[in-house]
Protein backbone atom coordinates (compact mmCIF):
# COMPACT_ATOMS: atom_id res chain seq x y z
CA UNK A 1 0.00 0.00 0.00
CA UNK A 2 1.99 3.40 -0.95
CA UNK A 3 2.97 5.11 2.05
CA UNK A 4 2.95 8.90 1.00
CA UNK A 5 5.22 9.70 4.22
CA UNK A 6 7.84 8.61 2.27
CA UNK A 7 7.56 11.53 -0.21
CA UNK A 8 10.52 13.59 0.36
CA UNK A 9 8.88 16.84 2.15
CA UNK A 10 9.54 20.30 0.15
CA UNK A 11 11.30 22.84 1.80
CA UNK A 12 9.78 26.18 1.36
CA UNK A 13 12.90 28.75 1.03
CA UNK A 14 12.00 32.89 0.95
CA UNK A 15 11.61 32.84 -2.48
CA UNK A 16 9.75 29.39 -3.14
CA UNK A 17 7.20 30.53 -0.01
CA UNK A 18 4.27 32.33 -2.45
CA UNK A 19 4.16 28.80 -4.09
CA UNK A 20 3.95 26.49 -1.71
CA UNK A 21 1.42 28.76 -0.10
CA UNK A 22 -0.41 29.23 -3.59
CA UNK A 23 -0.30 25.13 -3.42
CA UNK A 24 -2.18 24.54 0.31
CA UNK A 25 -5.00 26.27 -1.27
CA UNK A 26 -5.08 24.60 -4.48
CA UNK A 27 -3.73 27.15 -6.52
CA UNK A 28 -0.92 26.40 -9.28
CA UNK A 29 1.01 29.99 -8.82
CA UNK A 30 3.82 31.30 -11.70
CA UNK A 31 5.45 34.55 -11.89
CA UNK A 32 5.40 36.97 -14.68
CA UNK A 33 8.37 39.61 -15.51
CA UNK A 34 6.26 43.40 -15.38
CA UNK A 35 9.28 44.73 -17.36
CA UNK A 36 9.35 42.40 -19.94
CA UNK A 37 6.21 40.18 -19.66
CA UNK A 38 8.38 36.42 -19.40
CA UNK A 39 6.35 33.43 -17.34
CA UNK A 40 8.80 31.12 -15.88
CA UNK A 41 8.96 28.81 -13.26
CA UNK A 42 10.62 27.46 -10.78
CA UNK A 43 10.38 30.46 -8.44
CA UNK A 44 12.73 33.33 -7.76
CA UNK A 45 12.65 36.73 -7.29
CA UNK A 46 14.08 38.59 -10.08
CA UNK A 47 13.36 37.90 -14.26
CA UNK A 48 15.70 35.07 -15.45
CA UNK A 49 15.41 37.08 -18.68
CA UNK A 50 16.28 40.27 -18.03
CA UNK A 51 17.02 40.28 -14.53
CA UNK A 52 14.28 43.16 -13.76
CA UNK A 53 13.17 42.32 -9.70
CA UNK A 54 9.70 44.03 -10.98
CA UNK A 55 7.81 40.68 -10.92
CA UNK A 56 4.35 39.76 -10.05
CA UNK A 57 3.14 36.42 -9.11
CA UNK A 58 -0.45 35.31 -10.92
CA UNK A 59 -2.75 32.29 -10.48
CA UNK A 60 -1.88 29.68 -13.84
CA UNK A 61 -4.75 28.07 -15.26
CA UNK A 62 -3.65 24.48 -14.49
CA UNK A 63 -3.42 23.21 -18.51
CA UNK A 64 -0.88 21.82 -19.28
CA UNK A 65 0.66 18.72 -22.01
CA UNK A 66 2.85 16.09 -21.43
CA UNK A 67 5.83 16.70 -22.73
CA UNK A 68 8.33 13.74 -21.61
CA UNK A 69 8.23 10.94 -19.42
CA UNK A 70 9.21 7.34 -18.18
CA UNK A 71 7.56 4.92 -16.22
CA UNK A 72 9.87 3.65 -13.32
CA UNK A 73 9.19 -0.07 -12.63
CA UNK A 74 11.89 -0.09 -9.68
CA UNK A 75 9.58 0.20 -6.39
CA UNK A 76 9.02 2.68 -4.03
CA UNK A 77 7.35 2.75 -1.03
CA UNK A 78 5.13 5.68 -1.95
CA UNK A 79 3.80 4.30 -4.82
CA UNK A 80 1.76 1.25 -5.95
CA UNK A 81 3.89 -0.49 -9.01
CA UNK A 82 4.84 1.79 -12.10
CA UNK A 83 4.69 5.43 -12.13
CA UNK A 84 5.57 7.71 -14.05
CA UNK A 85 8.28 10.74 -13.35
CA UNK A 86 6.79 13.37 -16.25
CA UNK A 87 7.69 16.82 -17.46
CA UNK A 88 4.81 18.64 -18.70
CA UNK A 89 4.41 21.92 -19.95
CA UNK A 90 2.21 24.28 -18.72
CA UNK A 91 -0.04 26.60 -21.00
CA UNK A 92 1.70 29.76 -19.56
CA UNK A 93 4.65 28.00 -21.33
CA UNK A 94 7.29 26.76 -18.07
CA UNK A 95 7.63 23.30 -18.09
CA UNK A 96 7.79 21.25 -14.53
CA UNK A 97 8.25 17.84 -12.69
CA UNK A 98 5.20 16.33 -11.80
CA UNK A 99 3.77 12.65 -11.78
CA UNK A 100 0.66 11.93 -14.23
CA UNK A 101 -1.99 10.25 -11.84
CA UNK A 102 -5.66 9.42 -12.37
CA UNK A 103 -4.81 7.35 -15.65
CA UNK A 104 -3.45 3.99 -16.29
CA UNK A 105 0.90 4.18 -15.92
CA UNK A 106 1.23 2.37 -19.38
CA UNK A 107 2.53 4.26 -22.58
CA UNK A 108 -0.88 3.89 -24.27
CA UNK A 109 -2.53 5.45 -21.75
CA UNK A 110 0.40 8.14 -21.77
CA UNK A 111 0.63 10.15 -24.72
CA UNK A 112 2.96 12.69 -25.19
CA UNK A 113 1.10 16.36 -25.85
CA UNK A 114 -1.79 15.08 -24.41
CA UNK A 115 -3.95 17.42 -22.75
CA UNK A 116 -3.61 18.05 -18.49
CA UNK A 117 -4.90 19.34 -15.70
CA UNK A 118 -3.24 20.18 -12.23
CA UNK A 119 -4.74 18.07 -9.18
CA UNK A 120 -3.35 19.06 -5.92
CA UNK A 121 -3.02 16.39 -3.19
CA UNK A 122 -2.07 17.45 0.50
CA UNK A 123 1.49 15.63 1.49
CA UNK A 124 1.77 17.84 5.13
CA UNK A 125 -0.55 20.60 6.70
CA UNK A 126 2.28 23.01 5.07
CA UNK A 127 2.85 21.09 1.41
CA UNK A 128 -0.04 19.96 -0.76
CA UNK A 129 1.98 18.49 -4.02
CA UNK A 130 0.81 19.93 -7.40
CA UNK A 131 0.30 16.65 -10.03
CA UNK A 132 -0.82 16.21 -13.69
CA UNK A 133 -4.39 14.44 -14.40
CA UNK A 134 -5.50 13.89 -18.24
CA UNK A 135 -8.08 16.61 -19.00
CA UNK A 136 -11.28 15.95 -17.01
CA UNK A 137 -9.95 12.68 -15.34
CA UNK A 138 -11.89 12.05 -12.47
CA UNK A 139 -10.03 10.56 -9.44
CA UNK B 1 43.11 27.04 -24.51
CA UNK B 2 46.69 27.68 -26.75
CA UNK B 3 46.23 24.69 -28.68
CA UNK B 4 48.89 22.24 -28.52
CA UNK B 5 50.56 24.30 -25.25
CA UNK B 6 49.97 21.21 -23.02
CA UNK B 7 50.02 17.65 -22.96
CA UNK B 8 48.98 14.62 -20.68
CA UNK B 9 52.51 12.38 -19.28
CA UNK B 10 50.84 10.63 -17.01
CA UNK B 11 47.64 8.69 -17.14
CA UNK B 12 46.32 5.44 -15.25
CA UNK B 13 43.67 4.08 -14.10
CA UNK B 14 43.33 2.24 -10.36
CA UNK B 15 44.79 -1.27 -10.68
CA UNK B 16 41.64 -3.02 -10.25
CA UNK B 17 38.34 -2.08 -11.88
CA UNK B 18 34.72 -3.45 -10.81
CA UNK B 19 34.11 -4.70 -7.15
CA UNK B 20 36.92 -3.19 -4.89
CA UNK B 21 35.52 -3.66 -1.47
CA UNK B 22 38.92 -3.38 0.48
CA UNK B 23 39.52 0.08 -0.68
CA UNK B 24 37.94 3.53 0.21
CA UNK B 25 37.54 6.22 -2.15
CA UNK B 26 41.03 8.18 -1.31
CA UNK B 27 42.55 4.92 -1.27
CA UNK B 28 41.02 4.78 -4.94
CA UNK B 29 41.95 8.13 -6.34
CA UNK B 30 45.70 7.49 -4.29
CA UNK B 31 46.05 4.23 -6.35
CA UNK B 32 45.41 5.69 -9.41
CA UNK B 33 47.53 9.00 -8.51
CA UNK B 34 50.59 6.75 -7.79
CA UNK B 35 50.03 4.74 -11.09
CA UNK B 36 49.97 7.66 -12.75
CA UNK B 37 53.28 9.02 -11.11
CA UNK B 38 54.59 6.09 -11.98
CA UNK B 39 53.57 6.36 -15.58
CA UNK B 40 55.17 9.41 -16.14
CA UNK B 41 58.09 8.79 -13.54
CA UNK B 42 57.27 11.18 -10.88
CA UNK B 43 56.97 11.68 -7.19
CA UNK B 44 54.59 13.64 -5.19
CA UNK B 45 57.19 16.27 -4.66
CA UNK B 46 56.98 16.81 -8.63
CA UNK B 47 53.65 17.76 -8.61
CA UNK B 48 52.62 21.09 -7.55
CA UNK B 49 48.55 21.59 -8.89
CA UNK B 50 45.85 19.42 -7.96
CA UNK B 51 42.44 18.89 -9.28
CA UNK B 52 39.92 16.58 -8.11
CA UNK B 53 36.01 15.78 -7.56
CA UNK B 54 34.06 13.96 -5.56
CA UNK B 55 36.75 14.24 -2.71
CA UNK B 56 38.38 17.56 -1.76
CA UNK B 57 41.54 18.20 -3.00
CA UNK B 58 42.63 19.43 0.18
CA UNK B 59 42.04 15.82 1.22
CA UNK B 60 43.60 14.60 -2.27
CA UNK B 61 46.61 16.50 -1.72
CA UNK B 62 47.36 16.02 1.91
CA UNK B 63 46.94 11.96 2.03
CA UNK B 64 49.19 11.81 -1.32
CA UNK B 65 52.01 13.89 0.33
CA UNK B 66 51.76 17.03 -1.87
CA UNK B 67 51.72 20.14 -1.44
CA UNK B 68 49.94 22.03 -4.16
CA UNK B 69 50.90 25.93 -5.73
CA UNK B 70 47.12 26.04 -7.12
CA UNK B 71 44.21 23.50 -6.28
CA UNK B 72 40.73 23.00 -8.38
CA UNK B 73 37.92 21.55 -6.69
CA UNK B 74 35.12 22.53 -9.44
CA UNK B 75 32.42 19.93 -9.24
CA UNK B 76 29.99 19.45 -11.88
CA UNK B 77 29.53 15.81 -11.56
CA UNK B 78 31.49 13.57 -14.02
CA UNK B 79 32.57 15.03 -16.87
CA UNK B 80 34.17 17.18 -13.80
CA UNK B 81 37.54 16.12 -14.76
CA UNK B 82 37.49 17.37 -18.70
CA UNK B 83 36.44 20.33 -16.97
CA UNK B 84 40.22 20.23 -14.67
CA UNK B 85 42.21 19.56 -17.93
CA UNK B 86 40.64 22.45 -19.36
CA UNK B 87 41.62 24.88 -15.88
CA UNK B 88 44.93 23.17 -15.53
CA UNK B 89 45.90 24.04 -19.02
CA UNK B 90 45.11 27.72 -18.43
CA UNK B 91 47.09 27.74 -15.09
CA UNK B 92 50.42 25.88 -16.27
CA UNK B 93 50.00 27.91 -19.65
CA UNK B 94 49.50 31.61 -16.65
CA UNK B 95 52.96 30.21 -14.83
CA UNK B 96 50.38 29.71 -11.60
CA UNK B 97 52.04 26.19 -11.53
CA UNK B 98 53.79 23.61 -13.61
CA UNK B 99 52.94 20.09 -13.33
CA UNK B 100 49.46 19.08 -12.31
CA UNK B 101 47.82 15.92 -11.12
CA UNK B 102 44.27 14.95 -11.56
CA UNK B 103 42.41 12.31 -9.84
CA UNK B 104 39.18 10.44 -9.59
CA UNK B 105 38.58 7.48 -7.40
CA UNK B 106 34.95 5.99 -6.54
CA UNK B 107 33.35 3.36 -4.22
CA UNK B 108 30.35 3.73 -6.72
CA UNK B 109 29.09 -0.07 -5.66
CA UNK B 110 30.79 -0.83 -2.50
CA UNK B 111 30.14 2.29 -0.61
CA UNK B 112 33.53 2.44 1.34
CA UNK B 113 34.19 5.69 2.35
CA UNK B 114 32.29 7.73 -0.19
CA UNK B 115 31.56 11.34 0.79
CA UNK B 116 28.14 12.61 1.03
CA UNK B 117 26.10 13.45 -2.19
CA UNK B 118 24.48 16.72 -2.45
CA UNK B 119 20.78 17.93 -2.97
CA UNK B 120 18.86 19.07 0.10
CA UNK B 121 15.29 19.43 0.55
CA UNK B 122 15.05 23.20 0.38
CA UNK B 123 17.03 23.32 -3.09
CA UNK B 124 14.87 24.06 -6.07
CA UNK B 125 15.70 20.20 -7.32
CA UNK B 126 14.20 19.23 -3.53
CA UNK B 127 11.09 21.26 -3.96
CA UNK B 128 10.12 20.95 -7.45
CA UNK B 129 11.38 17.16 -8.48
CA UNK B 130 12.19 14.89 -5.59
CA UNK B 131 9.21 15.11 -4.20
CA UNK B 132 7.94 13.22 -7.70
CA UNK B 133 9.93 10.23 -6.35
CA UNK B 134 12.17 10.61 -9.43
CA UNK B 135 14.57 8.45 -7.31
CA UNK B 136 18.00 9.10 -9.18
CA UNK B 137 19.44 9.00 -12.60
CA UNK B 138 18.08 5.73 -14.16
CA UNK B 139 14.60 7.45 -13.93
CA UNK B 140 15.14 10.68 -14.50
CA UNK B 141 18.21 11.15 -16.71
CA UNK B 142 16.09 9.13 -19.00
CA UNK B 143 13.09 11.34 -19.22
CA UNK B 144 14.44 13.66 -22.29
CA UNK B 145 14.04 10.87 -24.65
CA UNK B 146 10.63 9.94 -25.33
CA UNK B 147 10.30 13.60 -26.69
CA UNK B 148 13.68 12.91 -28.10
CA UNK B 149 11.78 9.75 -30.23
CA UNK B 150 8.30 12.11 -30.95
CA UNK B 151 10.56 14.67 -32.61
CA UNK B 152 13.13 13.02 -34.50
CA UNK B 153 11.72 9.69 -35.16
CA UNK B 154 14.27 7.73 -33.77
CA UNK B 155 13.41 4.30 -32.62
CA UNK B 156 13.93 1.85 -29.17
CA UNK B 157 15.61 -0.58 -32.19
CA UNK B 158 18.25 2.09 -32.46
CA UNK B 159 18.19 2.88 -28.99
CA UNK B 160 19.34 -0.15 -28.26
CA UNK B 161 21.62 -0.95 -30.77
CA UNK B 162 24.01 1.80 -28.67
CA UNK B 163 23.90 -1.06 -26.20
CA UNK B 164 24.43 -3.63 -28.79
CA UNK B 165 27.46 -2.22 -30.67
CA UNK B 166 29.49 -0.69 -27.30
CA UNK B 167 29.25 -4.44 -26.22
CA UNK B 168 31.52 -5.43 -29.38
CA UNK B 169 34.11 -2.67 -28.45
CA UNK B 170 33.92 -4.03 -24.67
CA UNK B 171 34.20 -7.23 -26.02
CA UNK B 172 37.92 -6.43 -27.27
CA UNK B 173 38.83 -5.13 -24.00
CA UNK B 174 40.04 -7.63 -20.85
CA UNK B 175 39.27 -4.67 -18.39
CA UNK B 176 35.72 -4.23 -19.41
CA UNK B 177 32.81 -5.89 -16.90
CA UNK B 178 30.99 -6.81 -19.43
CA UNK B 179 32.23 -8.57 -22.73
CA UNK B 180 29.88 -11.40 -23.46
CA UNK B 181 28.40 -10.50 -27.29
CA UNK B 182 24.23 -8.70 -27.14
CA UNK B 183 21.58 -8.85 -29.57
CA UNK B 184 18.95 -5.96 -30.11
CA UNK B 185 16.95 -8.63 -28.48
CA UNK B 186 18.38 -8.81 -25.43
CA UNK B 187 18.60 -5.27 -25.06
CA UNK B 188 14.97 -4.89 -25.44
CA UNK B 189 13.80 -8.24 -23.86
CA UNK B 190 16.49 -7.02 -20.42
CA UNK B 191 14.54 -6.08 -17.25
CA UNK B 192 12.62 -2.45 -17.96
CA UNK B 193 14.01 0.11 -15.26
CA UNK B 194 12.59 3.12 -16.75
CA UNK B 195 10.21 2.64 -19.73
CA UNK B 196 11.54 2.80 -22.20
CA UNK B 197 14.90 2.37 -20.65
CA UNK B 198 15.88 -1.36 -20.23
CA UNK B 199 18.98 -2.32 -17.53
CA UNK B 200 21.10 -2.83 -20.48
CA UNK B 201 20.59 0.66 -21.55
CA UNK B 202 21.65 1.72 -18.23
CA UNK B 203 24.93 2.52 -16.96
CA UNK B 204 27.22 0.06 -14.62
CA UNK B 205 27.74 0.78 -11.21
CA UNK B 206 31.74 -0.04 -10.18
CA UNK B 207 34.41 0.97 -8.05
CA UNK B 208 37.22 2.42 -9.20
CA UNK B 209 39.58 5.43 -9.89
CA UNK B 210 41.73 7.23 -12.43
CA UNK B 211 44.10 9.99 -12.92
CA UNK B 212 46.14 12.09 -14.85
CA UNK B 213 49.43 14.02 -14.98
CA UNK B 214 49.63 17.55 -17.52
CA UNK B 215 52.26 19.72 -17.97
CA UNK B 216 53.56 22.26 -20.69
CA UNK B 217 54.04 21.34 -24.00
CA UNK B 218 57.51 22.23 -24.20
CA UNK B 219 58.92 19.70 -20.68
CA UNK B 220 56.73 16.97 -22.37
CA UNK B 221 59.01 15.25 -24.49
CA UNK B 222 61.44 14.66 -21.42
CA UNK B 223 58.89 11.99 -20.20
CA UNK B 224 58.86 8.32 -20.39
CA UNK B 225 55.44 8.01 -22.55
CA UNK B 226 54.94 9.56 -25.79
CA UNK B 227 53.14 12.96 -24.88
CA UNK B 228 49.67 13.38 -25.76
CA UNK B 229 48.44 17.44 -26.36
CA UNK B 230 45.91 19.04 -25.81
CA UNK B 231 44.18 21.09 -28.74
CA UNK B 232 41.14 22.16 -27.78
CA UNK B 233 38.62 22.41 -24.93
CA UNK B 234 35.02 23.28 -23.81
CA UNK B 235 33.14 23.24 -20.73
CA UNK B 236 29.04 24.76 -20.47
CA UNK B 237 26.59 24.02 -17.64
CA UNK B 238 23.05 24.32 -17.90
CA UNK B 239 20.38 23.56 -15.59
CA UNK B 240 20.67 21.46 -12.51
CA UNK B 241 17.37 20.51 -12.47
CA UNK B 242 16.40 18.21 -16.00
CA UNK B 243 13.21 19.69 -16.46
CA UNK B 244 14.06 22.77 -16.67
CA UNK B 245 16.46 21.98 -19.84
CA UNK B 246 15.91 24.52 -22.62
CA UNK B 247 14.53 21.67 -24.94
CA UNK B 248 14.76 18.01 -24.23
CA UNK B 249 15.87 16.78 -27.51
CA UNK B 250 18.99 18.57 -27.30
CA UNK B 251 21.81 19.90 -24.44
CA UNK B 252 23.03 23.38 -24.57
CA UNK B 253 25.84 22.84 -22.39
CA UNK B 254 26.77 19.56 -25.09
CA UNK B 255 26.90 22.48 -28.10
CA UNK B 256 28.00 25.16 -25.92
CA UNK B 257 31.07 22.94 -25.03
CA UNK B 258 32.10 21.09 -27.83
CA UNK B 259 31.42 24.33 -30.23
CA UNK B 260 34.32 25.98 -28.18
CA UNK B 261 36.46 23.00 -28.14
CA UNK B 262 36.17 22.30 -32.28
CA UNK B 263 36.95 26.10 -32.50
CA UNK B 264 40.34 26.25 -30.14
CA UNK B 265 41.39 22.95 -31.61
CA UNK B 266 41.08 24.84 -35.30
CA UNK B 267 39.44 21.05 -36.43
CA UNK B 268 36.67 19.87 -38.59
CA UNK B 269 34.40 16.77 -37.97
CA UNK B 270 36.39 15.24 -40.44
CA UNK B 271 39.64 15.64 -39.12
CA UNK B 272 38.52 13.01 -35.66
CA UNK B 273 39.66 9.75 -35.71
CA UNK B 274 37.99 8.42 -32.57
CA UNK B 275 35.22 9.53 -30.08
CA UNK B 276 34.49 9.11 -26.69
CA UNK B 277 30.72 10.28 -25.31
CA UNK B 278 29.74 9.70 -21.79
CA UNK B 279 27.30 7.25 -21.67
CA UNK B 280 26.10 7.07 -18.53
CA UNK B 281 22.42 5.94 -20.36
CA UNK B 282 21.78 4.38 -23.91
CA UNK B 283 20.44 8.22 -25.83
CA UNK B 284 23.90 9.96 -24.78
CA UNK B 285 26.01 8.92 -27.13
CA UNK B 286 23.04 9.95 -29.24
CA UNK B 287 22.69 12.90 -28.54
CA UNK B 288 26.45 13.55 -28.42
CA UNK B 289 26.92 12.90 -32.37
CA UNK B 290 24.21 15.50 -32.92
CA UNK B 291 25.21 18.08 -30.42
CA UNK B 292 28.79 17.99 -31.34
CA UNK B 293 28.29 18.13 -35.21
CA UNK B 294 29.12 14.88 -36.10
CA UNK B 295 25.66 14.07 -36.92
CA UNK B 296 22.43 16.41 -38.06
CA UNK B 297 19.19 16.52 -36.13
CA UNK B 298 17.40 13.39 -35.98
CA UNK B 299 20.18 11.22 -37.70
CA UNK B 300 22.57 10.14 -34.80
CA UNK B 301 19.89 6.53 -34.18
CA UNK B 302 20.59 5.57 -38.02
CA UNK B 303 24.46 6.70 -37.39
CA UNK B 304 25.15 4.23 -35.00
CA UNK B 305 22.49 1.51 -35.74
CA UNK B 306 24.19 1.45 -39.27
CA UNK B 307 27.44 0.57 -37.62
CA UNK B 308 29.55 3.82 -38.22
CA UNK B 309 30.75 4.10 -34.50
CA UNK B 310 31.40 0.27 -34.42
CA UNK B 311 34.48 -2.14 -35.33
CA UNK B 312 35.44 -1.20 -38.86
CA UNK B 313 33.50 2.22 -38.15
CA UNK B 314 34.35 5.22 -40.05
CA UNK B 315 33.90 6.94 -36.30
CA UNK B 316 34.82 4.65 -33.57
CA UNK B 317 33.00 5.83 -30.61
CA UNK B 318 33.27 4.52 -27.02
CA UNK B 319 35.82 1.85 -27.83
CA UNK B 320 36.70 0.68 -24.33
CA UNK B 321 32.75 -0.27 -24.34
CA UNK B 322 31.71 2.83 -22.11
CA UNK B 323 29.56 3.14 -19.11
CA UNK B 324 27.55 0.50 -20.40
CA UNK B 325 29.99 -2.41 -20.57
CA UNK B 326 33.24 -1.16 -19.44
CA UNK B 327 32.81 0.57 -15.71
CA UNK B 328 30.74 3.56 -14.37
CA UNK B 329 31.89 4.37 -10.87
CA UNK B 330 29.27 7.37 -11.09
CA UNK B 331 31.65 10.13 -12.29
CA UNK B 332 33.11 8.28 -16.03
CA UNK B 333 34.53 11.19 -17.23
CA UNK B 334 38.22 9.71 -15.93
CA UNK B 335 37.50 6.75 -17.64
CA UNK B 336 36.83 8.44 -20.86
CA UNK B 337 39.72 10.43 -20.95
CA UNK B 338 41.86 7.33 -20.20
CA UNK B 339 40.77 5.85 -22.98
CA UNK B 340 41.23 9.29 -25.22
CA UNK B 341 45.22 9.23 -23.69
CA UNK B 342 45.38 5.38 -24.71
CA UNK B 343 43.89 5.96 -27.94
CA UNK B 344 46.50 8.77 -28.53
CA UNK B 345 49.82 6.55 -27.02
CA UNK B 346 48.45 3.11 -29.45
CA UNK B 347 47.84 0.97 -26.54
CA UNK B 348 44.39 0.70 -26.63
CA UNK B 349 42.90 -2.41 -26.00
CA UNK B 350 40.72 -2.11 -28.87
CA UNK B 351 43.39 0.10 -30.59
CA UNK B 352 42.14 2.56 -33.72
CA UNK B 353 45.08 2.21 -36.25
CA UNK B 354 46.65 5.63 -37.13
CA UNK B 355 44.21 7.43 -34.56
CA UNK B 356 45.87 11.41 -34.48
CA UNK B 357 43.05 13.47 -32.87
CA UNK B 358 40.35 11.79 -30.38
CA UNK B 359 37.48 14.09 -29.01
CA UNK B 360 36.56 12.92 -25.51
CA UNK B 361 33.00 14.69 -24.52
CA UNK B 362 31.49 14.49 -21.04
CA UNK B 363 28.70 14.89 -19.21
CA UNK B 364 28.12 16.29 -15.57
CA UNK B 365 24.64 15.52 -13.33
CA UNK B 366 21.79 14.76 -15.49
CA UNK B 367 22.51 17.36 -18.85
CA UNK B 368 23.43 19.61 -15.96
CA UNK B 369 27.02 19.99 -17.08
CA UNK B 370 29.51 19.51 -19.86
CA UNK B 371 33.60 19.42 -21.01
CA UNK B 372 35.34 18.20 -23.95
CA UNK B 373 38.50 17.81 -24.28
CA UNK B 374 40.05 17.25 -28.05
CA UNK B 375 43.42 15.53 -27.97
CA UNK B 376 46.41 14.58 -30.54
CA UNK B 377 49.70 12.80 -30.81
CA UNK B 378 51.03 15.02 -33.21
CA UNK B 379 53.40 17.80 -31.49
CA UNK B 380 51.79 21.24 -32.25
Amino acid sequence: MADRSKIPVPIPTPETEHFWAGAREGVLKLQRCSACTEVYFPPRPFCPVCISRDVEVFDASGRASLYSYVINQRPHPAHDGPYSIAVVELEEGPRMMTNIVNVEQTPEALVLDMPLEVVFEPLTDDISLPYFQPEGATR
Amino acid sequence: MKPGSIAIVGAAETTELGRIPDLSQIQLHADAAINAMNDAGLKPSDIDGVATAGESPTATAHYLGITPKWVDGTAVGGCSFMLHVRHAAAAINEGLCDTVLITHGESGRSNIGRSGRPGGRATLQGQFESPYCSMGPPTTFTIPFLRYMKETGTTLEQLAAVAVIQREWAGMNPRASFRDPLTIEDVMNARMIAWPFTLLECCLVTDGGGALILTSAGRAKDFPQKPVYIIGTGESTETPMISQMDDMTTSKAFRVSGKKAFEEAGIGHADVDHLMIYDAFAHLPIYGLEDLGFCGRGEAGAFIAERNTAPGGSLPLNTNGGGLSYMHSGMYGMYALQESVRQMRGIAPAQVEGAEITVCHGVGGMFAASGTVIMSNQAP
